[in-house]
Parts: structure tokens; sequence; C-alpha cells
């Protein structure tokens, strides 16, 4: 019996043999040696049909609980165009390489393209990649950036109040890339301006990573730190959330040098984590530094307007064990979904989102306060995510109201849990958490 | 065939050098250019970085290729060609009349080290 | 395909919407943040309604190849069907709704499908345990190096600082390694294009981390010395790295397990199916031996006492390498392609793709020039025209193909050749497929001999030919100009 992916018939394979002057399947592999062909069986499941894999999920969905979101933590439940989600769907798309061949990939290069453009006007700066993996491992790639920009220096600091798993991954890839990490404390919830300018007295420093808006979904008020930065000819990364980036201060409005985060929020799904949208943008100066695919303008051989990847020599595949990064891809189809996504927006929608999310989490934020259960962690600005001290333990807490059908109040820190409203939420759903988390006590 | 100038220094990684004083003036050879193709970009030292002899100070790239620039001799870079910056291709039309760096030299008989026409040309060569 | 010039911000006019989102009637609005924090430019983006949008998209979708559109024989990519149930799965609600960070009892149907799949794929190469949280093949390899470098550090082995490469490795290994930290020393390929064992031998001493390599490798040769290479690192103290880039060679077939690797990755956008992407998301999940185990990056999914999943991280893991645990989507895909062949089907992978292979090989090789005359695996290479006296290039011919309607093959890689040409034609692809490949090749030859102009101006049917990629990057331009002076 065939296979549905297998075209081959016995006649096509006796010919295909008889071409390539062999004997039979087997000789296929006659340079190999004879102990390591397998010969035992593979501890897989026999062949399914396509109705009986849609049952297997079925089944499989049926041991997930569906949470109404009220946390976000790196990953946030926004809105998604029925249009986008059509658009990479596009087997033109989906099922294309890389655009090498410039002729016949004119779609995915103008796509990017725009991406680039897109994410170059929301950071405020110059010029952007055409995406990386996710969010943390663009923060990675940021700092191995301004090491590579201000040559020989070796020590990179990061702040404290960058989500964990950001700090996390940086500390992976600095550890073994061997780079310096300090840490910049916090003090009352944001970034530690004294303490950075402390660290960076000692001259050694090459990049400073900080976020716009914090684990405490705090926004941060970074005026001066480029000056700080700058003044010891170190670069300054902020890690930043592009929806936000409609309402408050760009990366490049800050003084930055490079912007990087994670694009999920631009109404990508949650998708039990992945696949979500790296990005990263730094001023013209540094492009010749910035990892990743790059699209460009040009003409072709009839003078007609075309994109191609460009700045290659900057890449692994040329510059081999040289290169500032090891990155050979990107997210496309998911830069594709965000430039979509932008496109439907435009800026008064991006503008729309964060007003509804905004709105939503202060009443949210209010409201908790009112039951008593709560007091305030900091009274700096948010707009969709914040944090409150927690009468009740967080684990409980967090427990409790996924029993109840709500992921919500994430543990963030002894007595301090983590909310976020976004325009996914109605008024309704949000007073339904309120009154579940009064009866918990 | 590529072009070698009489009356410069050469050195193994297709650096020419040319002294004026305490000053050496830095490009790259005929033969490096051609190997490279059409040169897209030139990355230069800022002035008063130091460079050393037989050490990186920068590369030129082409649309497929990159290649580390080797500095002949040691010193303060006092000067960069900035009009590469916007026509990296001006390598390809004349690599001498064109140079990248000029250094003030620390120690000016690393120069010893270095070939003149005739031994650079009997280099080439050997290499092809 | 048709040229369509548009950009997005083109059809921008002031005034215009695509978005369709609820009143606002909260009370609270972003205007109260204090001037300090707020944003003071807008950002260029387009206003466009929804059906100008949808448009331009499909429009510049009719300027891509795909593997849906056409043969697309990308030497090193594995172009495979992408089969469609894997879309359906993957956009199962009952997944996309899922919060990473939701208590592991709620997605105990998520993390089913990660410990399976791993299970799965320890199976299918031999190896103990998998991370499936690289994101991609680069981003496993480095995970692995990772892995490599842990194992010596926490045996207190710290003068492990170099990796062996050979010089025919895909670039990516020599990048990662760097990335890791670690000194490129590279080992060169016989005439035969495979290993030397006794080129390698003096390089093995006691600062050598490990090896990485592509077996079969990237001239599509099986490397025979496969044992003596992993008995002579393994005494040496070192470790195997398998780059699994060619691993459709061989799947169902030879486990990298059993030929003494220790590390390796899988691309499961190559292997196993899941969609290329125009570039990506796919995913790098990186297995290695029972004794590397507890060295894998957190989080990890592992079995609780009472058969639930739970979400853990090993207390001397090399640390976290991902946001999540991994391109969730993508796993998902390979999941139900390994359901969907099931065990019999899949050790019919490796061979099939390696009878194409030859098939084609030995379909050509009398006019393009065959550099290694042997059986290959699931690709192989020629190093130009038979006839070098026409002056016609790879990339001529490269483009030429895309006038037949085919996808180019991989071009100028490996670089042991000046004339590269890496073809790869999996096991998805029909006899007549590949004969009409085979046919176009023949006639771009005779082409070359009869009519050299046609090729070097070649391609003539495609949307735009041959951009001027010198202009693109000596003058980058990476950003729509809007308007004058706003550059």
């Amino acid at each position: 019996m065939g296979f549905a992916y297998f075209p081959h018939t016995d006649e096509d394979i006796a010919a295909m043999l008889g071409r390539s002057g062999l004997s039979s399947m087997d000789s296929l592999f006659s340079d190999v040696p004879e102990d390591v062909l397998f010969k035992g069986g593979f501890n897989i499941p026999d062949a399914m049909s396509e109705l009986e894999v849609r049952r297997k999920f079925e089944e499989l969905a049926s041991a997930n609980v569906r949470l109404k979101v009220f946390a976000g933590g790196g990953a946030y439940d926004h809105y998604s165009p029925a249009v986008a989600k059509e658009v990479v769907s596009r087997p033109e798309y989906l099922t294309s390489y890389t655009p090498y061949q410039a002729e016949v990939s004119q779609g995915t290069l103008r796509y990017i393209f725009e991406f680039q453009t897109m994410m170059s006007e929301l950071t405020g700066l110059g010029c952007s990649n055409a995406s990386m993996y996710d969010g943390p491992v663009s923060a990675a790639e940021a700092l191995l950036m301004t090491v590579a920009c201000t040559r020989k220096k070796s020590r990179v600091l990061v702040s404290a109040t960058l989500l964990p798993q950001v700090l996390d991954v940086v500390r992976t890839y600095m550890k073994f890339h061997g780079v310096g990490l300090t840490v910049i404390p916090e003090s009352d919830g944001t970034t530690d301006a004294a303490a950075m300018e402390k660290e960076l007295a000692s001259g050694d420093v090459a990049g400073v990573l900080v976020p716009g808006i914090n684990r405490y979904g705090i926004i941060e008020d970074l005026d001066g730190f480029a000056d700080s930065v700058h003044s010891v000819k170190a670069l300054l990364a902020v890690y930043s959330d592009p929806s936000a980036l409609a309402v408050i201060k760009s990366p490049g409005e800050w003084g930055a040098d490079i912007a990087c985060g994670d694009a999920q929020t631009l109404g990508i799904p949650l998708n039990f984590g992945g696949p979500y949208l790296g990005f990263l943008c730094c001023r013209k100066e540094y492009v010749r530094k910035l990892p990743g695919r790059i699209a460009g303008e040009t003409v072709d051989a009839d003078g007609r307007r075309c994109y191609v990847l460009t700045l290659q020599a900057r890449e692994q595949h040329i510059r081999r064990e040289k290169a500032t990064s090891n990155i050979c891809s990107n997210q496309s189809l998911m830069a594709l979904y965000a430039t979509v996504y932008l496109s439907l927006m435009g800026p008064e929608g991006l503008r729309q989102v964060n007003r509804l999310s905004y709105g939503g989490a202060h009443y949210l934020h209010d409201r908790l306060l009112e039951t008593g259960l709560f007091s305030e962690f900091c009274s700096k600005p948010f707009l969709k995510e914040f944090v409150l001290r927690s009468s009740i333990p967080p684990e409980k807490l967090h427990t409790a109201l996924a029993e109840h059908g709500y992921f919500a109040g994430l543990p963030c820190g002894a007595d301090t849990v983590s909310f976020c409203v976004t325009e996914n939420r109605t008024r309704e759903e949000a007073d339904g958490l309120v009154s579940v988390i009064k009866k918990l006590v | 065939m590529s072009r070698i100038l009489e009356g410069l220094l050469y050195s193994e990684s297709h650096e020419w050098v040319k002294t004026d004083g305490g000053i050496a003036t830095v490009g790259i050879t005929d033969f490096a250019q051609k190997s490279m193709g059409n040169i897209v970009y030139v990355d230069m030292p800022e002035e008063d970085d130091e460079v050393s002899q037989d050490e990186e100070f920068g590369a030129v790239e082409s649309v497929k290729a990159a290649s580390d620039l080797y500095s002949p001799v040691s010193g303060v870079v006092v000067g960069r060609n900035s009009a590469l910056d916007d026509e990296p291709g001006l390598l390809n039309s004349d690599p001498y009349a064109n140079w990248i760096i000029k250094v003030r030299m620390t120690d000016p008989s690393e120069t010893g080290n270095l070939m003149d026409a005739a031994a650079y040309t009997a280099f080439l060569e050997k290499q092809a | 395909m048709k040229y369509y010039d548009k950009l997005i911000f083109e059809l921008s006019r002031k005034g215009r919407k695509g978005w369709s989102l609820p009143e606002n009637t909260w009370e609270n609005t972003p205007e109260e943040l204090p001037d300090t924090l707020k944003r003071c430019q807008d950002p260029r983006l387009p206003e466009v309604s929804e059906p100008d949008v949808v448009r331009h998209y499909v429009n510049l979708s009719n300027m891509n190849f795909g593997v849906d559109t056409g043969f697309y024989p990308l030497g090193s990519c594995t172009m495979k069907y992408n089969p469609k149930i894997n879309e359906e799965t993957s956009s199962h609600p009952g997944f996309t709704s899922l919060h990473p960070l939701q208590p592991a009892s709620t997605v105990q149907g998520a993390l089913r499908i990660y410990r399976e799949l791993s299970g799965f794929l320890c199976s299918l190469t031999g190896m103990s345990a998998f991370t499936l949280n690289p994101f991609a093949g680069a981003h496993g390899e480095l995970t692995g190096l990772m892995v490599m470098r842990q194992y010596h550090i926490s045996r207190g082995d710290t003068r492990r600082t170099k990796v062996i490469v050979p010089d025919s490795a895909h670039g990516t290994n020599p990048a990662s390694a760097a990335v890791c930290g670690l000194e490129v020393v590279e080992v060169k390929s016989t005439s035969q294009g495979v290993i030397d064992i006794e080129d390698l031998k003096p390089l093995l001493d006691d600062t050598v981390a490990g090896i990485m390599m592509t077996n079969p490798n990237t001239l599509g040769l099986f490397e025979t010395e496969i044992h003596g290479i992993a008995s002579a690192v393994h005494a040496a103290g070192g470790l195997l790295y398998y780059d699994g880039a060619n691993m459709n060679a061989l799947l169902g077939k030879v486990r990298p397990g059993d030929m003494g690797f220790d590390i390796m990755h899988l691309n499961l956008h190559k292997t196993f199916s899941t969609p290329h992407g125009g570039g990506g998301p796919g995913a790098g999940p990186v297995g290695v031996t029972a004794e590397l185990a507890h060295l894998l990056p957190a989080p990890a999914v592992t079995a609780a006492p009472d058969g639930c999943c739970e979400v853990t991280g090993s207390p001397d893991s090399l640390g976290r390498i991902s946001g999540f645990m991994g391109n969730f989507g993508v796993l998902v895909r390979a999941y139900t392609y390994i359901l969907m062949l099931g065990k019999e089907n899949i050790r019919k992978v490796g061979p099939y793709s390696v009878l194409a292979a030859n098939y084609v090989k030995e379909s050509l090789k009398d006019v393009y020039r065959l550099p290694v005359q042997s059986l290959c695996k699931h690709e192989f290479v020629f190093d130009g025209l038979a006839d070098s006296g026409t002056g016609v290039t790879t990339l001529d011919i490269a483009k030429r193909l895309l006038d037949y309607g085919f996808h180019a093959p991989t071009i100028y890689f490996p670089l042991l050749f000046h004339q590269s040409i890496m073809i790869e034609p999996t096991e998805t692809e029909s006899k007549e497929t590949l004969d009409a490949f085979i046919d176009a090749m023949r006639k771009i030859a005779a082409e070359a001999e009869s009519d050299p102009e046609l090729l070097k101006s070649a391609p003539h049917s495609t949307p735009v030919r041959r951009p001027d990629e010198t202009l693109a990057a000596t003058h980058p331009v990476l950003g729509y100009r809007f308007g004058e002076g706003t550059e």
C-alpha cells in the first residue's frame, strides 16, 4: 500500500533504480556500514488517517483548559484580525524558502521591506532587520551587537526590571560568549539610574539593556539614560512592546541606539509560547553590525523597482566564525502577520488597542484595590499590565483563579501578583474576575 | 595581470604602504580589489584608534564576500578616507590612488618586514 | 507571476481605516499619562481599507514561488511537501488560545504533545532526551554546542575551547561555535569530499571540545569512516555533534545515536515537513545521550509521579535559551506528520529521498560535471556544466531554470567547488516531476552551447530580472522613503 505523500509506483521505483544502476532499494545504502543500519522498530504509533488524527487532536485539546486571559508576563492576548490569519496561510508565502532567488521571491522581499519600515517607524530608529526568533533572544542579540559595535569592551549591564525570561536568556548567551554581565538593581519598581551610572564609570561597559515597559507593567522614565550611556561610549538598548509604542515614547525618542523585544503583541495568537516574533532595530550607523536578514531596495536589469536580501557580507554564510551572530533565518511568516496587522490597524487602530487595554487595566486595578484584598505595589504609571501586593498567597490565588477559568494573578514576587487587560477583555469579564476573587476568601 | 606600483611597500595580505616621514598611508592592492569584485563597503577605524602590525583594522565587503584588512604597520590612525563611505567602488577603479587610512607609526622599522614591488610581484607569481 | 509594484504605504490615504474594534467606554485613557512618557511623533503606519490590504498581499503573494507552486530542488533545504492537515491541527483553537504560563494542570494536552514528540524524535534518532525549545537549526546548533561546553565545564575540564568543523560545513556551524565562545579549527575534506581521518587525528588534543559533522555531508556523501572518527574523537575526550540539516537522507534507515553522535539537532522544517514560511518560523530540537540529558536547557516537560506532565528544569541545566518552550505551533505540525506517517511509512522517507537524488544525478551527469562519482544520499553537487568552455556560469543556469518554472537549486555552496549546483529533490516528488526537471536541465545544457546569451540574460519570464545587488549593498535603502527629504 502506498502513502498519500509518496507518489512512487512500483514501476517508477524500478525505472529509477534502473537508471541509477542499482538493483534494490537496499543498495541505495550500500555505502553505510552494515552495523549502523537501523533494523529495530520505532517507538511511534501506526499510521493514522486524517480522521483519526483529527480525533486524536480533539482528545488532546480536551485535556487543555481555555482560560480567560488576565495576565501577560511576556505573552499578551491581543485581538487577531481575520485578514492576518488568512494572508499568512496563503501557500505562496507559507511554503516558500528564504528569498535567495529574488526573481521569484518578490512577495516575501516586499513584505519584509514593509515590516522593516513599520518597525523603524514604531521604534523611531532608522533600521530594522527582517525579524528574530523571539523577544528574549533578540535581547541577547542586541547585547552581542553592542559588544561588536564598541569593539574591545567586555561587559554589559541589564536592568533587574526586565522580564525574568529575558534576563535568563541574556545570562545564558553572555555566559557562553564570554561577556561579563551585571544586573542593575531596581528602585521603587524601576531601573535604578544611579546604580547604572556607578557601573558605567568603570569604562568597560559595551551596552546597557533596559525595558521600556518593565516586568511590573510600569512605563520606565528613561530620561537621561542615553546621555549617561553615550558618555562612556557604550550603547543603549531598550526592550520594547511595539504595540505600546503607538502611545508611549519610542526608543528613538529616548535617544536609544537599539530596540529589541517581542512583536507578538501585534495580534499574534498566544499559541502556547510560539511562534512569536523577535525584532531588532538600530540607528543607521550600526546597521553593518545588525544581525539577521535585511531586505533592501534596488532596481532590476530593466530598471524596475525591486527588492533583495542585502548587506549579506555581515552574515554567517560569508563571515562564518567572524559573523556577529549565527542566525540565518527569521520568523518571516510572523513578520508577515505583523505587517498585515499593522496595515489594517494603522496609527489610529493601534491607538485604539492601547485605549481599550489601558482603560480596562485601570478599571480592573481600581476594582481589585476596592476589594481590600490587594494594595498598591508602586504608584508609577502603567499601560495594560500592573502588579499589586496580594493578601492571598500568590501561588494560591493564581491556582484558585485557574480553577475558576481565569489566567490571572500571575505570581511576580513573594507577595505580589500581576494582571493584564487587553482589548479582548470586556467589563463583564473584569467584573466576573473581581467577584470570583471576592468569593475566594 | 595585477598592477603593482614601484616605490610602495606590500604585505602578504595584499595591503600597500607609502611612508612619508612618520606617516604611513595604507590601501589595498590591485590584486586584492580584483579578487573581491565590486566593493560595496569599507569598514574603517576612527581617527585616534590604535592599529598594530599584522592585526585587523577593518574589512572590505563585496556583495558575496568579506575580507579583513590587516595593518602593515603599528601606530595611531590619523586619517581615514571618508570618500570611501559614499563611494567604496573607488577601490575598484583605482586602488592605489584611493588610500584607506593614514597611520602615525610608532615603530617605522617595522616596514622592514614588508615587501618591495619586485618581491611582491614574485610573491603573487608564487601564489598563482 | 505578474509584476506588481505597490508598497502598502503607497495605498495609504488619510482617514481610511482597515480596523474593527469596539468603541472605547472605559473612563481612563492613555491621554492621562505624563507627557514625558508619551510619544511625540506619530508612527507613519499606513491607513488602508480592509479590501485594499487583502488585495495588496494577495498581489504580492503572486510574485512568490513555494513548494505548492512547483518543484523546489534547493539543496540542503529539504523542500518537501507541507501537508495541509498540519496546518489544521496547529491552528486548533484548543491550542492557539493557550498562554505559555498557564498552570500545567490546564495545558496537559499541549504538554503531552511536547512529551510524545520528544519521545518520537528519540526513537527516530537513537538519542535519549530532546529539548524542543530551540527555534531554528542555527539556534539548535548553538544550544547543542552549549551542551558540549557545559559538559566539559561541569567536569572541571575548562581547557576544551576548540571545536573542529569540516571545511565543507554549513556556514552556521562556525558562526554558532563563535557565538558559543568556541574557537573553530577547520579540517579539510579529501578530494572525495569526506573527512580524512588521518588529517583529523593530529588535531585531537585536550583542548578540543568536540567535532561538528553533517552526515551525509554537504556534498550528499555518507561519511563512511564515521566509526573511526567517532572512536578517535571520543578517545581524545571530545564529543560528536550531529548537524541534522541532512537528516532526511537517513530518516527511518540510520540513526545518529547509532553512529556514535552525542548531541544533535533536527530541522523540523526540513525533515519533518513543517513549512519554511519564507524563512521561518522553524524549529531546531536538540537531542543528547543519557549522560548529557541533565544539561539541556530549561524549561523542560517531565512526567509527574501521577502520570501528568509538568514543566520543570534540571538544576544542572545550561540555562534558558528561549522565552518559553519553542515554536509550539511548529512542533504540533511535526507531531502531526509523524502520526500521519506512522512507524512503517517513516522508514521510507530516507530511501525515497535517496532514490530521487540518485535518479536525477545519473540522468544529468553526462552534461553537468559531477566531481565525485559515487552513490549519493538525498542530494548531490555538480560543479557547473560538463563543457566549461561556454562561459555559462552556475548563476546563469539557476536563473534560466526559473524560466522553465522550477525553483533554482542551491548555488555556489559548498565552497569546495567554484560552480557548485546543489540539488535535493526529496521523496514527495513524482517521477514525472523529476523527469520534467531533468528535461529542463538538459535543455539548458544544450542552450549553453547554442545560445549562451539566452542564459546570460535569463530569467526572461519572471516579474523582475537580475536585481542589482551591488547597488543595494552600496547605498542601502532599508525602508520606505516617505516623501522627499524624509529618508
